[in-house]
């Protein structure tokens, strides 16, 4: 764990469950796996302390126990799980898309509890949406509970391991600590549950299995066709649940199975879909692969490959927009080239010597390409040696993402700094509301509202416009740069090899 | 040794031939770095501006709301307020807004370790040790089914409350369910006022004034 990485944990996991629980929590990524003793005596707070935050860290995934073998419990802590805090938005909004508002209002509920019952899920979401619709309308479980089962069958959503059953003795004293065990066909079952009724204002039901939300690859095809594009994202579709995240490529499809999957509205014949196919097998991009020649051709998507492009696009873009386009010229070509020498990066490139120069210090001095040497004679006389610029992709990664990483918390910092700045400021705009509120219940006239509304002066209320301009850029700033954290974190873990 | 005696004269010598890197005879190298780069370093090129859209600013919503609805769950652990001014005598009595040592939900202990658990005993430490083994013995056995029979009688649908327990003489469990209300009768916590006495007047007047249809003297 980086420490920006651990600063982003902590500035996180402040913002969403107080500063308690980021004491115990970044204490715990630091320090590794511990118990709670050694936890309670490093971090200094009352052992009950220790057990709610501990409590809340469990519940919502981020952090895990083991029972030891000398009978005692060890919790760690999962740093990347307190990252993907950053995505919940991309989550609800991609369950929104696909699943509408029923979907979007699962996840964010799923999201918000960490772990819940599905008959507490489906209960939670009727309501809500009951409170939305017109009066007389209720919305009925159901329609809710379908809803939450295709999200389990397209592994949206996951069930937490359970505790095995009993099969000791039962009088025998329980363990401090249950094992839990992780059933592979069980993951993604939903209990037969008997759910008749409809969304009301206060309700209850009994408790079932438990569920938890799973990330969902969001593919972005940058082909600018779009025939091409959504045959693309066919076969994704179809590749969704029997594609492990870790994949290198999906599963082979036959060009019948895509023909037949294809959504209804396109209506292309089969030659068609043929020749598309084999265009995009022959792409230099090669996110499409051809397997073999069985049922019409199969196909597979190369992930990695797919992966290792968009990475490099990344890159390419952040040098282009911080060292300017000639940079980025550079760039590419070494790309391309792999290895060149000074001179054949001028020449190559059609930049006038100095400037070419420059440029390479400069990327150079940031780490961006680095030299290697190739020595001509045995004792790598400097005068008899090859010197080639090269880009080490997976080297550039890592420290984009690095600094990726510095961003957010950077980002999130100065969001807090403003709104401690105008705390009062909020503080007195939020009472006013509230103020106004209340009297706008009960009728009050025209007047009295002006009045209570000139309670906050001119000045202020642009005072208060700014601030709020500011939040909601460095918000939607953070979003941004969780989409490079995304894409370079996936492209990172597609190198690292799997035993 | 010799090239020691070459410093300050002319540029230096490296080890390998400086021409090949690029840097021709006789040009000036840029000068040394003495001091930490600025914090804010100038930007040569301004950075692109934000993406726009519907789905940039839904998300912006999202992330925004979800920020505001974490901080009302109870998974928030607010600090301990820290006590005003003096101890009183009526804080004994006052409803220390969240019960301190308490999760406020309910987690499926089933999957949690033991040791998480926390004992809460909801009335006084000094009273829990001392009351329990006065009350097993000096409680009459008709007094113990009025009280329970005004206790079933009230509370119907909630759960097993601290004072069944207490006469087990076992350790409470002490989660307290939404919307159970903290009983404020006289005998749960054996002084002679009503819990009302002890309001010292700090939360009158600090509530919006929602109904404004009474008048406020």
């Amino acid at each position: 764990m980086t420490q920006a990485e651990i600063k982003l944990c902590s500035l996180l996991l402040q913002e969403h469950f107080g500063e308690i629980v980021d004491k115990i929590g970044t204490h715990l990524i630091q320090a590794g796996s511990q118990p709670l003793r050694m936890i309670t005596h490093d971090t200094g707070m009352s052992p009950d302390q220790v057990k709610k935050a501990l409590c809340v860290l469990i519940q919502h995934n981020l952090v895990t126990y083991q029972l030891q073998k000398r009978g005692f419990v060890e919790y760690e802590a999962q740093c990347d799980r307190v990252l993907r805090i950053l995505r919940y938005p991309r989550y609800i909004y991609t369950a929104k898309t696909l699943y509408s508002d029923t979907g979007e209002l699962i996840v964010e509920e799923l999201l918000l509890n960490g772990k819940m019952a599905m008959s507490a899920v489906v209960q939670k979401v009727a309501d809500r949406l009951t409170e939305t619709m017109e009066d007389g309308k209720t919305m009925d479980y159901s329609e809710v509970s379908n809803t939450f089962v295709r999200l389990a069958d397209t592994h949206f959503i996951q069930r937490c391991p359970l505790v095995p059953e009993a099969s000791g003795p039962s009088d025998a004293p329980p363990p401090p600590a249950p094992t839990l065990v992780v059933n592979e066909m069980e993951m993604y079952m939903v209990p037969k549950l008997n759910l008749v009724g409809k969304g009301k204002r206060r309700h209850s039901c009994d408790d079932d299995g438990n569920d938890e939300p799973k990330t969902k690859k969001q593919k972005q095809d940058t082909d600018s066709k779009e025939t091409s594009s959504e045959i693309v994202r066919t076969m994704l579709r179809m590749s969704e649940v029997t594609t492990s995240s870790s994949a290198p490529s999906t599963q082979p499809l036959s060009s019948n199975e895509i023909f037949r999957s294809l959504p209804t509205g396109y209506n292309i014949s089969k030659q068609v879909l043929d020749q598309y196919l084999t265009l995009l097998a022959d792409d230099p991009l090669e996110f499409v692969g051809k397997h073999g020649e069985s049922g019409g051709g199969m196909f597979v998507i190369n992930l990695y490959k797919a992966l290792t492009s968009l990475a490099t696009a990344t890159l390419e873009s952040v040098v282009q927009e911080r060292f300017g386009s000639r940079c980025a010229r550079i760039f590419r070509l070494l790309l391309q080239k792999k290895h060149l020498e000074q001179k054949q990066v001028e020449d190559f490139a059609m930049i006038p010597a100095k400037e070419a120069k420059d440029m390479l210090y400069k990327m150079l001095s940031e780490n961006i390409v680095s030299l290697q040497e190739i020595p001509k004679t045995p004792d790598h006389a400097p005068s008899r040696t090859f010197y080639l610029y090269t880009v080490k992709t997976l080297a550039f990664a890592r420290m984009l993402l690095h600094r990726c990483y510095k961003s957010v918390a950077n980002l999130i910092e100065r969001r807090q700094y403003e709104t401690k700045e105008n705390k009062r400021l909020l503080e007195k705009s939020q009472r006013v509301e509230a103020i106004l509120a209340s009297m706008q219940a009960t009728g009050a006239e025209e007047a009295q509202l002006q009045e209570i509304e000139e309670m906050i002066t001119a000045p202020e209320r642009q005072q208060l416009e700014s601030l709020k301009r500011n939040v909601n850029k460095i918000d939607a700033s953070e979003n941004q740069v969780d989409e490079t954290i995304f894409i370079l974190e996936s492209y990172i873990d597609s190198t690292v090899k799997r035993i | 040794m010799a090239g020691r005696g070459g410093r300050g004269r002319g540029r230096g010598h490296m080890t390998f031939n400086v021409e090949a890197v690029g840097i021709g005879k006789g040009e000036a190298l840029p000068p040394p770095t003495l001091q930490p780069s600025p914090l804010f370093p100038p930007l040569d090129y301004k950075a692109v501006p934000l993406q726009m859209g519907e789905e940039v600013d839904y998300m912006l919503a999202l992330k925004q709301e979800l920020r505001g609805a974490m901080k009302n769950l109870p998974y928030f652990i607010k600090p301990v307020a820290p006590k005003k001014d003096v101890e009183r005598y009526s804080d004994k009595y006052q409803m220390s807004g969240p019960i301190e040592n308490a999760i406020d939900w309910n987690p499926d202990w089933r999957q949690l370790p033991r040791e998480l658990k926390i004992r809460v005993r909801k009335l006084r430490k000094e009273r829990a040790t001392v009351v329990i083994p006065k009350r097993k013995q000096q409680l009459p056995a008709d007094k113990e089914e009025t009280i329970k029979k005004l206790e079933t009688l009230e509370k119907k649908e909630e759960e097993v409350t601290s004072e069944e327990e207490e006469k087990e003489g076992e350790e409470e469990e002490g989660k307290e369910e939404e919307g159970e209300e903290y009983d404020e009768e006289e005998y749960e916590e054996e002084t002679d006022y009503i819990m009302s006495y002890f309001d010292n007047g700090e939360d009158f007047g600090a509530d919006s004034d929602d109904n404004m249809d009474e008048a406020i003297y």
